[in-house]
């Protein structure tokens, strides 16, 4: 059992300006399923590329079942028996599941011609030997993307795979789907003895899959446990560096003059249907209202049609005591108010811009930063991009490097440190935290509630609830593009989730 | 008079004109499927025929047989292709620039040396390719007409469309190919470098189109070169691959329909201006990249209601 199957001596890689893996020593026994976690861009990918051979490492060596690996490409992995689903699958859309699990290794007749018939035979044989059920014949851009990871997974067992590596494997599943994959991980693992590599961020898969886990924290390896050993709480604690201070938010200040008015608000969504019916509310000055709603009833097109994104149909929009109603967003922005969008790649940042870019757009005609009103200050903007840089902790390899080379929580840090910076009376933050690792979004929390304390007025609107109750002073349910409850100071999960599925609307006609 | 028109369009000369103008932009659509599978956008098709035919009239000048014109085509068909991958797959470039650069280059290059070698109006009478009589398919009526006594390469072309559809569906070479430009880091992460894939569908395609100029000059004109000949079929021709979906085979039947209205346009010169009836496999062309837009708008659509997705 204490076989060793993949070993790190020493490893470290190294990108242009960042070193992602930092001196990592690390054993995987075999027959054994181990949790690589920690924070968007600790390097766990990068140390799981370094043993598929995608990276070659600039320092440490890599052992795989006691062989050290000299040549690092991923042929050399996989004939090593290291097989690995990557986040986006590697499949070929129009070919068939066999096809793509055959890819590079066809079964031929007369030498040069690929035997479909045997390839769908190899993989039903595949199939069954493991229990993954899925027709070979289908083309797989017809699957569901948890029978496409099936494929993916049926692909490196194909190949020989004795070490199977899975980046992320949840990220794109269904709860269902979720439950399905551990079963097959858990059959994989007692009835051929593989060894399973997953690496991940959500900390109670962890607890729920793995026999033994590793953290990793700006690319190097702080520890591993055995997961029997560990909770929640001590793994973010871990991957943060220091203890998660969970529900420890300093609320001051008492609320000023209302600074968001929205009056008889009704706006249409893309297909022309009402999506804000007749909506009203308020937002005062150092307040957060957070908006509990299930996706769909009508919150985007609040805040975009408050952000002036999207032209209200009927009803009045007041920003800091003036008139907003179908201004654009630019003039909106003028009159005070920033905005977080919930869409941080379709409308939080240019990818291709730098992250400097990024930062000061928005800003580009402020005095400090040009000369004559064309004249960029290179420096001046520099200096400013380096300490938003710093102060809102960005990680990554500078501000140079063009913002989609960002990760993730990185981006939306980016988002945040620009909008925030504009030091608006109102701000709108849509989804502050979507796709974001638990230390960014302890750091993305503080932030809010500072802006809060400063005496902002703060819309807040996300999909995750727990961060709307430890955010918000008052929250509001949407359903259907209507209020359906107003809440304020102890907040009962069972009431709002009541509430944002409609079942209170009579009350609140009362009320 | 009608009836005249309609008698002359469903000729037996009608059909074997179809032939004889489907044949080149079938060759360059052939070689276009293949970068096509690649991921390759070619838009220099135009200029890799019109380099063909230039360098089969040459050939066959210099060294008296039509046989050396397409071994020297041959031969510089693999240079264009080696020399369009160069850039578009080595050096990354916009293969959309690369390709226009290829055309302009092509014709360029084949009229200065055209007039250098052969004077201000091109050359004419070089040996030509010969025609092939299948004895006995005369005996039936029409379509022995049609498909008998044919330039050499229509027959050649048959057989290529055969080859290539094989080559791409059924082995495995074809595989990798199509996966080189549906989803290259697929073939990379199973251990085939996807740019090879993209090197060989160059050269190929080079090849392709090189005997798709060589038909046109030493096949159909009888050695004939003349500036700018390849008159935009490349073009047609990547209408004709987009059309198909790179399919070897339909691109093949796409390249006949543009044959038939160019063989009908002919027809009707008698009645029509030509300038008028010249523009008909054009608007042909319009026609088809409309139904490829439509085709694909509407499978999104489809794309859309088909979730949730299937499940075994």
């Amino acid at each position: 059992m204490d076989e060793i199957a993949v070993r790190f001596s020493h490893v470290s890689m190294a990108f242009p300006g960042v070193l992602a893996n930092d001196d990592v020593t690390l054993d995987i026994k075999k027959g054994e399923v181990f949790a690589l976690v920690g924070e968007n861009g600790a390097g766990k990918s990068t140390l799981m590329n370094v043993l598929y051979g995608i990276n070659t490492p600039t320092d440490g060596k890599v052992y795989i079942s006691g062989r050290e690996v000299t040549d690092f490409n991923p042929k050399t992995a996989i004939s090593m028996g290291v097989g690995m689903v990557h986040q986006h699958f590697m499949l070929v859309p129009s070919f068939t599941v066999a096809q793509n699990i055959v890819l590079s290794r066809e079964p031929r007749r007369g030498r040069v011609f690929f035997d479909n018939a045997a390839a769908e035979r190899m993989t039903r044989q595949l199939v069954e030997e493991y229990g993954l059920e899925v027709d070979p014949s289908v083309p797989v851009e017809e699957l569901s993307v948890g029978l496409q990871q099936r494929v993916e997974i049926l692909k490196t067992l194909f190949r020989g795979a004795e070490t199977l590596i899975l980046d992320e494997p949840t990220a794109v599943l269904t709860p269902q789907e979720t439950d399905e994959l551990f079963a097959v991980i858990r059959r994989v693992v007692r009835e051929r003895n593989m060894t399973v590599i997953i690496i991940t961020h959500k900390l109670y898969e962890v607890l729920a899959i793995s026999d033994r886990v590793g953290v990793m924290r700006k690319g190097q390896l702080v520890g591993v446990r055995n997961t029997a050993d560990v909770d929640e709480q001590t793994l973010a604690s871990m991957m943060v560096g220091r203890p998660v201070l969970y529900d420890q938010l300093e609320k001051t200040g008492t609320p000023g003059e209302e600074m968001i008015r929205v009056e008889d608000l009704t706006v249409r969504d893309n297909r022309g249907l009402v999506a804000v019916d007749g909506l009203n509310l308020g937002v005062r000055a150092g307040e957060v209202l957070g908006i509990a709603a299930i996706e769909g009833n009508g919150q985007s097109e609040l805040i975009e049609a408050i952000t002036g994104m999207r032209r209200p149909e009927s009803g009045r929009i007041t920003i800091c005591g003036r008139d907003a109603t179908g201004l654009s967003p630019g003039d909106i922005r003028a009159l005070g108010l920033a905005h977080v969008p919930e869409d941080r790649l379709a409308t939080g940042v240019s990818r291709d811009a730098t992250v400097t870019e990024n930062l000061l757009t928005g800003k580009q005609r402020q005095k400090q930063f040009n000369r004559f009103g064309f004249h960029q200050r290179t420096s001046t903007i520099e200096r400013y991009a380096r300490e938003l840089y710093e102060k809102f902790d960005i990680r990554g390899a500078g501000t140079d490097v063009t913002a989609g080379d960002l990760s993730g929580g990185n981006m939306q840090k980016v988002v945040i440190a620009r909008e925030f910076s504009f030091d608006c009376p109102v701000l709108i933050i849509a989804q502050p935290t979507r796709g974001v690792d638990v230390g960014a979004i302890e750091f993305i929390h503080s932030q809010i509630i500072d802006r809060r304390n400063h005496g902002c007025a703060i819309l807040l609107c996300s999909a995750d609830l727990d961060e709307v109750f430890r955010l918000s002073d008052r929250i509001i349910t949407l359903y259907e593009g209507r209020i359906t409850g107003e809440f304020s100071g102890g907040f009962s999960k069972d009431e709002i989730g009541l509430c944002m599925t409609g079942s209170r609307r009579e009350k609140e006609a009362v009320s | 008079m009608f009836e005249d028109i309609l008698k002359s369009i469903f000729s037996a000369g009608t059909f074997n004109q179809m032939l004889r103008s489907a044949t080149p932009v079938a060759l360059a659509a052939l070689g276009g499927a293949m970068t096509e599978h690649a991921g390759i956008m070619n838009i220099g098709m135009d200029g890799m025929i019109l380099m063909g035919a230039f360098f089969g009239v040459l050939g066959s000048y210099l060294f008296g047989s039509a046989a050396a014109g397409v071994a020297l085509v041959l031969a510089m068909g693999i240079v264009v292709g080696l020399f369009f991958a160069l850039f578009v797959v080595k050096f990354k470039s916009d293969e959309f620039i690369i390709g226009t650069a290829l055309n302009t280059f092509a014709l360029g290059l084949t009229s200065f040396l055209s007039r250098s070698i052969f004077g201000a109006s091109g050359t004419k009478g070089n040996p030509a390719l010969p025609t092939v009589h299948i004895p006995g398919l005369d005996a039936i009526p029409f379509l022995g007409q049609v498909l008998n006594d044919n330039s050499l390469f229509i027959y050649l072309t048959w057989l290529l469309v055969l080859v290539m559809w094989l080559f791409v569906y059924k082995t495995p070479y074809g595989f990798w190919l199509r996966a080189s430009g549906e989803k290259p880091e697929t073939l990379r992460t199973a251990g085939i470098a996807p740019e090879k894939m993209k090197w060989l569908a160059s050269i190929l395609c080079g090849l392709l189109c090189g005997l798709a100029g060589a038909h046109l000059s030493l096949g159909q004109l009888q050695g004939t070169f003349a500036e700018d000949m390849a008159n935009s079929r490349g073009y047609i021709a990547f209408a004709c691959v987009i059309f198909s979906k790179a399919n070897p085979a339909v691109a093949y039947g796409a390249a006949l329909m543009f044959g038939f209205f160019d063989a009908i346009g002919l027809r009707l010169q008698d009645y029509i201006s030509s300038d008028l009836t010249n523009t008909i496999p054009y608007i042909i062309t319009i026609i088809m990249m409309v139904y490829v837009v439509v085709r694909s708008q509407r499978r999104k659509r489809h794309a859309g209601k088909r979730l949730p997705a299937r499940q075994t």
